[in-house]
């Protein structure tokens, strides 16, 4: 018999895990992937943090643990904490059970439940998104039968925030258009607004009933602290209007693969909060029926335990002040070297990426001479950097910047 | 740089509240949404205060003490994973090493289709996932076909492929006056959907068929009857989709259980499965399954596969690791897979253990109805031909919990219950 599905044609690699794909074929003992935004130390290795692995014990000594179905929207208890952490402990937006909370399937699940659900209740079907952002958002939103718009965001030429270009779009969208916003550590590019540009950015929004969908990937990450990456959100919910945020635990908490995540939906009324949260369970029951148990159940339990959760907190902190550092080796490396351009942004710029402003040819000469692997939009991920590999980066974007100049 | 990161509590009090507070919810004309049909069965049981109450809803399987089991071949791959590995993402396409192990499951041990790199497999967010991942897949490269769903059906099977935007369509499968098989009305559903009749697109149908233990009837062709169900489905030139989800649940052998599909691949169909390990090997929920679609060669099988990577992508990105790590553990190691066998086998021997003391206690109450259906039915469900009126009896008087379309799931019926249960049963028949 054919095949009904012959004429299929082999998909491109995904942009950004391509990049490891490729790096892992590589063959060079000088190889360095600064693709994947996953957290190294700085002997390049994958990081368990150790209040993760006590918590896994613990989880793995109590033998009255059971694997059956978690509900529809997962651990109750971890959506109250997750609500909690980017919402802040008193936030009256909770006492007031005005926060409806699913458990998902990391940043990404949290977006796309989140998403399905506006396509199918909202009335504007419409997303903005900053350029550039995250290359998976486009396909998220897609998928979930929204279309996608832009908002000028990154200025190439100051490497920093173009906020003039932002205003000026989000105040050309229409009333009521979905908006996205990076809660903090903006992927790809490292650049946040400051607390002052993200007040105007919420009047602004506001004024138009724009709906904010905030991204938080990144939360405790950026600057090392839980509360002040949460504020930009908190100005939000503060004013007492509507919110989407979906939260991470892949890179603060290292949970990866485990897939951590929650979608809050902050609404005005509690009674509304109750039926938006019936009808969250319709969008997921047909996609996966409940979210996994295992991950969602360590974050609870460093949640729930004051002591692990100041030791997360100190573990956290520790990850960010490496990258922190990460950034200003490799600025005082090519400083030193003379390297040709303003690189400040490389300090400016947080989180973990850094849009180094090399561009595509300039990235495959750092990959095809130097076995660097990145992004091809010039992202690096400054945790995969480490003291003893600053040097030869420093190295193979000097030699990019000045070749045939 | 950091600085203005710093908590500015003097801005948010300054702010005037813009816009947000006279504006009223965007979600005022959100419904409540119905009570899922089968998971809103437990909610309700598990609020009911009474100590006669029997849930026989949700199928999950209890030990006879009405204990959720934890398979001790699972705890040991859980011993031996804590602490060791990283948590770093699995690829797009999950676990390749659990993928692996769980094709020879379905495929055969020795399969030569898995030689010769023929199946396109990811790993899949259990048997809902591998569905809902396929439904996509189908959408978008068979944007002109439908899908035909067995009356009655698992009440997910719908809202996926509903929700993947394919038309669904029914054909015949229970026969009610028997409660056993339709035979002859399913194969009439088959030869009259054309490939090339007028209403059909030109792509073709899809068939889904529940590999075994059909869920919620219980009631399974022949082999005989898989033969020609086969054969006609062939005939019409449709594609077979199997939903496997109790395999070694049923008959407590996993290759048994297989028959169907061994049967389509002899007979050179090019199948899609959907496996999961929620029920057999108890990891319900870590969400760990399997999609896999049988290609003409090695690299449409590479082609499909990174297609179908690409609607993993932007639904969670990869799947979740510890599940997929507890699965190829257990396989790839020759004495857990073993004692896993042992234990599936345990659980699938319970159940028809249940199913006999069932049918014999009611009867021995002199029930005036004919409960041979209890027995003849396989795997985890069984349908007992109770109205939902009478159902509802159960529940208000006799405290026992199911799903209104009569669903007993046979794996919450223990030998301290089962004469509760068919007194209960008699009660609201006779």
């Amino acid at each position: 018999m054919d095949s009904v599905f012959a004429s299929i044609v082999q998909a491109p690699e995904d942009p950004i895990l391509g990049v490891t794909v490729a790096y892992n074929k590589d063959p060079s003992p000088n190889k360095l992937n600064l693709g994947v935004g996953a957290y190294r130390t700085e002997e390049g290795k994958p990081l368990v943090l150790n209040v993760v692995r006590k918590a896994e014990q613990l989880l793995v000594n109590d033998q009255s643990r059971v694997k059956e179905y978690l509900p529809i929207l997962g651990l109750a208890e971890f959506n109250k904490l997750s609500a909690k952490l980017i919402l802040g402990n008193d936030s009256p937006a909770i006492q007031e059970n005005r926060v409806a909370t699913a458990q998902c399937l990391s940043g990404t699940g949290s977006l796309r439940v989140g998403a399905e659900f506006l396509a199918k209740h909202y009335h504007q079907r419409t997303i903005y998104i900053p350029q550039p952002s995250w290359g998976n958002h486009v396909k998220v939103f897609t998928m979930a039968g929204l279309s996608v718009k832009n908002y000028r965001y990154y200025d190439p030429t100051t490497r920093g925030l173009n906020f003039q270009g932002l205003l000026e779009d989000l105040g050309a969208a229409p009333a009521g258009a979905i908006v996205l916003l990076h809660a903090c550590a903006h992927n790809p590019t490292g650049v946040d607004p400051t607390v002052e540009e993200w007040e105007q950015i919420r009047q602004s929004m506001r004024s138009k009933g724009l709906l904010p969908f905030f991204d938080s990937a990144y939360q405790g990450f950026a600057s090392g602290s839980l509360d002040a990456d949460a504020q930009p959100v908190r100005m939000f919910v503060a004013d007492g209007g509507e919110c989407f945020i979906a939260q991470s635990y892949a890179k603060n908490m290292g949970l990866y693969g485990e897939r951590v995540g929650a979608l809050s939906i902050v609404c005005k009324a509690a009674d509304v909060a109750s039926r938006v949260e019936s009808q969250l369970k319709l969008v997921i029951r047909p996609m996966y029926s409940n979210p996994p148990i295992h991950g969602a159940s360590i974050a609870m339990t460093i949640l729930k335990n004051s002591d692990m959760y100041n030791e997360w907190k100190i573990e956290l902190k520790a990850m960010a002040d490496r990258i922190i550092s990460m950034r200003k080796q490799l600025f005082d490396a090519l400083s030193a070297k003379g390297t040709p351009g303003d690189w400040s942004h490389i300090i400016k710029q947080i989180g973990m990426f850094t849009f180094t402003g090399l561009n595509s040819d300039q990235v495959a000469f750092m990959t095809k001479e130097y076995h660097i692997y990145m992004t091809s939009d010039g992202r690096i991920s400054m945790a995969g950097l480490s003291s003893k590999t600053v040097p030869h980066l420093a190295d193979a974007i000097h030699a990019a910047v000045t070749r045939g100049c | 740089m950091a600085i203005r990161r710093a908590m500015s509590g003097r801005i948010m009090d300054r702010t005037a509240v813009v816009g947000a507070q006279y504006m009223s919810s965007w979600w005022r004309s959100v419904q409540p949404a119905p009570k899922d049909p089968i998971l809103g069965v437990t909610e309700a049981f598990l609020a009911d205060q009474s100590p006669d109450k029997v849930n026989v809803g949700v199928g999950a399987y209890r030990d006879d003490n009405g204990k959720p089991v934890v398979l001790e071949c699972v705890r040991e791959a859980e011993r031996r994973i804590a602490g060791n590995l990283n948590m770093e993402y699995l690829p797009m396409g999950g676990s390749v090493k659990m993928v692996e192990e769980t094709l020879k499951l379905a495929y055969g041990e020795n399969s030569e289709l898995i030689k010769e790199k023929r199946i396109a497999a990811v790993q899949a967010l259990s048997g809902t996932g591998a569905c809902r991942l396929f439904a996509d897949f189908q959408k978008r490269f068979c944007p002109d076909s439908q899908i035909y769903i067995p009356v009655p059906t698992w009440a997910n099977h719908h809202n996926i492929w509903r929700d993947a935007q394919v038309p669904q369509k029914t054909y015949h499968y229970y026969h009610p006056e028997s409660k056993g098989l339709d035979f002859a009305a399913m194969i009439d559903d088959i030869k009259v959907i054309s490939l090339f009749s007028p209403q059909n697109a030109p792509n073709g149908s899809f068939f889904l068929l529940h590999a075994c233990a059909h869920n919620p009837t219980g009631v399974d062709p022949s082999e005989e009857q898989w033969r020609k169900i086969s054969h006609h489905i062939k005939a019409k030139g449709h594609f077979a989709f199997f939903d496997m989800a109790y395999q070694g649940f049923a008959s407590g052998d996993p290759e048994k259980d297989a028959k169907a599909i061994r049967i389509f691949l002899e007979d050179g169909h090019h199948i899609g499965i959907a496996q999961s390990y929620a029920k057999n090997m108890g990891l319900y929920g870590q969400r760990v399954g399997c999609l896999s679609v049988l290609c003409e060669d090695e690299k449409q099988a590479v082609a499909v596969k990174s297609q179908l990577q690409q609607l993993a992508r932007p639904m969670y990105s990869n799947p979740p690791v510890h599940g997929a790590l507890i699965v190829s553990t257990i396989l790839s190691d020759p004495d857990l897979k073993k004692q896993w066998l042992k234990e599936v086998k345990v659980m699938a021997d319970r159940i028809i253990g249940m199913r006999t003391a069932l049918r014999g206690n009611l009867e021995k109450l002199g029930s005036p109805l004919s409960w041979q259906h209890i027995t003849n039915q396989i795997g985890m469900f069984c349908y007992s031909g109770l109205t939902p009126e009478q159902v509802d009896r159960l529940t208000n008087e006799f405290h026992i919990y199911m799903t209104r379309n009569g669903r007993i799931s046979m794996a919450g019926v223990t030998t301290g219950n089962v004469e509760y249960l068919a007194n209960a049963i008699h009660e609201v028949t006779k």
